[in-house]
């Protein structure tokens, strides 16, 4: 007995929305970074529910891509990160205002 | 049978503790949740036929990527409370209501807009066959090594890129500004200047 690739895929859908409403009314750039890693993990759900879709193994290979980005990017991401935060004194995303108006 | 119950499990684990990361004041214990949001994923690539992805997202996920944010959270300082208001007034139930209305399009997607993706009555089952026959870490590497051997190739660039830009970044050049001594800088400056000062 099998479970409906519908109900993975509501999972997937859930779990990004959270992610979005998380990276929206969080204040802290490491906190709203990892729903960023929410959002992808989500999706690579997404990817892996369609590959058993499909019956082949293409999505999973998407899941690996997907990772491998999501690597690339945490460390530039941590490192930027970690440059405001020594120069400014704090990682709150609303005190990087130096480019408004 | 055993499908359903561990998916009842995974499904309250993963929005459980998402739920739980929106909630958390403390940045350590957003990501120990997000932790268990992705033991919980794992779970998930294993029912559904993605071993190898199951153990990579194990390996990478919730081994480096997430020891590499608790260090970034202790090189910052964990005490560091998130401040309650908020500067764009209404921002917060705005986001909450339009979050609403995309779950609902998510779900709305999730079960009636997926016909295309139906790859036949026997689809689950030839993954299965897959798995069985070549295994999947081997059906995994075929695909990866002759259809995605570009993209492949191109991820390796990427890498070498992220690693040499992390270095620039990091790299702390000439003298220590007046913000970086504001922001308590000291015990490194300390680590660093005779370093400086041997080679200069």
């Amino acid at each position: 007995m099998r479970v409906a690739p519908e109900y993975y895929l509501s999972l997937a859908g859930l779990m990004f929305v959270i992610g979005v409403v998380g990276a929206l009314i969080r204040r802290n750039a490491i906190v709203i970074f990892m729903f960023v890693e929410l959002m992808l993990n989500a999706v690579n759900l997404a990817f892996v529910t369609f590959a058993r879709m499909w019956g082949h193994v293409d999505g999973q290979v998407l899941v690996f891509f997907v990772l491998v980005v999501a690597a690339a990017e945490v460390v530039v991401g941590l490192a930027i990160i970690l440059l405001i935060s020594r120069n400014r004194g704090s990682s709150d995303v609303d005190d990087v205002n130096l480019l408004r108006w | 049978m055993i499908e359903i119950i561990v998916f009842g499990v995974v499904f309250v684990v993963a929005l459980g503790s998402s739920l739980a990361m929106l909630f958390a004041k403390n940045a350590v214990h957003a990501a120990l949740f997000l932790v268990a949001t992705q033991i919980a994923l794992a779970l998930a690539f294993l029912l559904e036929g993605g071993q190898f992805i199951a153990a990579i997202q194990i390996i990478v996920y919730a081994g480096a990527i997430m020891v590499l944010f608790l260090f970034v959270i202790m090189l910052l300082g964990v005490d560091k409370k998130e401040p309650l208001i908020e500067p764009l007034t209404g921002q917060r139930p705005l986001a909450i209501g339009l979050g609403a209305v995309l779950a609902a399009e998510m779900l709305w997607v999730a079960w009636r807009g997926i016909e295309f993706a139906a790859g036949g009555e026997d689809a689950a089952g030839r993954l299965v066959d897959i798995n069985q026959d070549p295994g999947n870490v081997l059906a995994v590497a075929r695909v990866l090594f002759s259809k995605y051997l570009l993209p492949f190739e191109a991820t390796s660039v990427m890498l070498v890129v992220a690693i040499v830009g992390v270095m620039v970044l990091a790299r702390r050049m000439g003298m220590t500004t007046p913000g970086e001594v504001a922001a308590g800088a000291g015990e490194e400056s300390d680590l660093a200047s005779p370093g400086r000062g041997a080679t200069g």
